[in-house]
């Protein structure tokens, strides 16, 4: 990704040399793939995060939850009001206590969160051959390689080689440290069909709904990109300005 | 008893200053206040290091309004700040990536002190107080990564607390009594939000005192040679609070790049997964900036010494005026001790980078022979450099050596980058 490149470029002038640490070990390459939102400039690609929603609500939903990540938020990625209220209306949470002191479930609401569909983490364990399906919320942040890493890890999936021992209910995943992931290939040709008409082909849906997910993740990334743009210009402008001043003053020093 | 005290301004200031004279007093400190002409940029580090602390604290008292000291929210108030809270993605990249900077801008000025035998006679105690700054700082940016309460807060917090289990007889009882239970838990997590919102009030005021003793002697300077009246020095303002400000552009132009364009490289990804007892990362990593005392304390098999070496490694430099017995100050003038220090700083960098990589295969011996060098610089090299080194002949004055031009050994002042 290029904003990690210019990073590297600036952290190794700091002298700073962590970012070998931070590698994933025992899995192979995280192939580059070109997001939108990468670079400067870059944004979120409105159409492939739509897709990307479509993707989690009727895939990828069926296991994780987003529990930082409210629905009213979608806003951002182009939905009207009465569209974020209908995606937010597939949902069902649980509410209450009603006036009985009773829990009741509910059609979420956009104010809600994307819920987890289990009630528990024992009980997604259970229902996961003991793999817990983990919060989607920050997702890409919370890997190394980010939305790269997600989208190759959603179509890493192999045959085993033929000296692996892969216990039921574990699958194997190149791109996965240790390979032996418990979550199936859920991504084939074909998983969803675009409402925009899109092929939905696996690579298609991977790098669709790892876009929505680096949205969810960092939902103000296009606003601190424009922010810092204009921030850097300004402070570059009043820096030559200072030294500027700085050279005035010395002059009769040196 | 009333002081004799005659206040210089008239009118209304005259008033004021006559009743509460701090404004004479910042006159005199902060405008007057006679500094050495020939400052480097290397000298504008420690005003860094002061609005650096400054931004830390204004930041974290904001966030701090927003988040919750708590086991089972503290992660998601996070979040909330990140998401829901007026530009709190912006206050909390600036205090994340703000603390990577105050260290960069510490160690720079360390360094610097380093080089130009900043800590000799008569400065020994400012260079203490400056020592003691830093452990202050490293507790509460310690403290500050756990609050997120992501993996590497939990995990990091149980290494580093555990270190003092290491302590013979009453450790695992001191362990315990600094974790408030039998485990990092939810009594550590609120102590340390209690601590690392108390440390930084606590840093500006040994800041003060570091300020104190600075004032008493002045700036030392490129030629470590104490300034000979007047021709040498210039008032601190105009002169050092423009060159400080165009530094601080610099300074905010760098922070700005990654706050604004990546703001996450130079933490972990672990730490957006939240905290869990049961589940151990693989590599338990601390922030680069405590990767070289890392690398020390992985270097010493026995845990007990190896605790030693990395609180020594910081001890030493508390007695570094009395371990570097040349009466010269300034690197420039020592050309052996030249190459040690520049063997040193190679070396630190060397220790951060082990201190990232797994303890295994190269890494261990290379960490090994680096701790050794990093210890033997200053108990050793520095003692035995300072009776049989030659050092070259002092110029006579700071403003000797302008005068006269370049091509003398001192001529500090035509290196390009204070030609500005």
């Amino acid at each position: 990704m290029k904003t990690h490149l210019i990073a590297a470029l600036v952290a190794a002038t700091l002298g700073l040399g962590t970012g070998a640490a931070h590698a994933a070990e025992g899995a192979a390459t995280v192939p580059d793939h070109d997001f939108s939102f990468e670079g400067v400039f870059g944004t979120f690609d409105r159409a492939a995060a739509q897709r990307g929603l479509q993707v989690y609500n009727q895939v990828c939903s069926s296991c994780h939850g987003m529990e930082y990540v409210p629905f009213r938020t979608l806003k951002d990625l182009g939905y009207s009001e009465d569209q974020v209220e209908a995606i937010a209306a597939q949902y069902t949470v649980t509410a209450g206590p009603n006036d009985q002191g009773e829990m009741y479930e509910k059609p979420a609401e956009p104010t809600d969160t994307f819920p987890m569909p289990y009630d528990n983490r024992q009980a997604a364990m259970n229902a996961n051959g003991g793999a817990y399906p983990v919060d989607l919320s920050v997702i890409t942040q919370a890997r190394p390689g980010g939305p790269e890493y997600i989208r190759a890890l959603l179509i890493g999936y192999e045959d085993p080689p033929a000296d692996t021992n892969l216990a039921p209910g574990q699958y194997w995943n190149k791109y996965f440290p240790g390979h032996a992931i418990g979550m199936p290939q859920m991504l084939t040709d074909g998983a969803v069909e675009y409402a925009d008409g899109t092929e939905a082909t696996a690579e298609q849906m991977a790098a669709d709904v790892a876009t929505f997910l680096h949205w969810a993740a960092e939902p103000h990334m296009e606003e601190r990109k424009r922010m810092g743009i204009k921030v850097i210009l300004f402070l570059l402008v009043f820096t030559g300005l200072l030294y500027a001043v700085k050279r005035k003053i010395w002059s009769d020093v040196h | 008893m009333a002081s004799d005290y005659k206040t210089p301004y008239s009118g209304v200031l005259g008033w004021l200053d006559d009743r509460l004279p701090v404004i004479n007093f910042a006159d005199q400190h902060l405008r007057f206040y006679p500094t050495p002409k020939n400052l480097t940029y290397a000298w504008n580090f420690g005003s860094l290091a002061g609005i650096a602390l400054v931004i830390m604290i204004v930041t974290g008292i904001v966030l701090a309004m927003h988040y919750t000291p708590h086991e089972a929210h503290a992660f998601g108030s996070v979040e909330k700040i990140m998401r829901d809270v007026n530009y709190g993605w912006l206050l909390r990249y600036l205090h994340m990536n703000g603390a990577s900077f105050f260290f960069i801008v510490v160690y720079i000025h360390i360094f610097r002190g380093l080089y130009y035998g900043s800590y000799k006679e008569p400065r020994e105690v400012l260079w203490g107080l400056g020592v003691i700054i830093l452990l202050l700082m490293m507790g509460t940016a310690f403290m500050g990564y756990t609050l997120p309460w992501g993996q590497m807060s939990f995990w990091g917090a149980t290494v580093i607390t555990n270190l003092f289990s290491a302590i013979p007889v009453v450790g695992e009882e001191i362990t315990r009594w600094l974790w408030g239970g039998f485990a990092v838990g939810n009594p550590t997590l609120q102590r340390f939000f209690a601590l690392h919102y108390l440390l930084p009030f606590v840093i500006a005021a040994v800041v003060v005192l570091h300020l104190v003793a600075l004032h008493r002697y002045g700036s030392n300077n490129p030629l470590g040679i104490n300034p000979k009246g007047k021709q040498d020095q210039i008032p601190f303002h105009p002169y050092y609070t423009i060159k400080d400000l165009f530094g601080l552009g610099v300074f905010l132009i760098a922070l700005s790049v990654f706050v604004f364009f990546a703001p996450n490289y130079m933490g972990h990804a672990d730490n957006y997964i939240p905290a869990d007892p049961l589940v151990t990362p693989p590599h338990i990593v601390p922030e680069w900036y405590f990767l070289p005392f890392y690398a020390i304390l992985r270097a010493i098999p026995d845990k007990l010494l190896g605790v030693v070496a990395m609180f020594g490694s910081i001890a030493v430099l508390f007695v570094l005026p009395w371990l570097d017995r040349s009466p010269v100050r300034s690197g420039k003038f020592r050309p052996i001790f030249k190459q040690f220090y520049w063997l040193l700083v190679a070396d630190v960098i060397l220790l951060g980078y082990v201190g990232a990589m797994p303890p295994e295969g190269i890494w261990i011996p290379l960490g090994r022979l680096a701790t050794a060098y990093y210890f033997a610089y200053f108990l050793v090299i520095l003692p035995l450099l300072g009776i049989f080194e030659r050092p070259k002949p002092l110029p006579n004055s700071i403003s000797e050596p302008v005068l006269k031009g370049g091509g003398q050994p001192a001529g500090a002042t035509a290196k390009p980058m204070d030609k500005a």
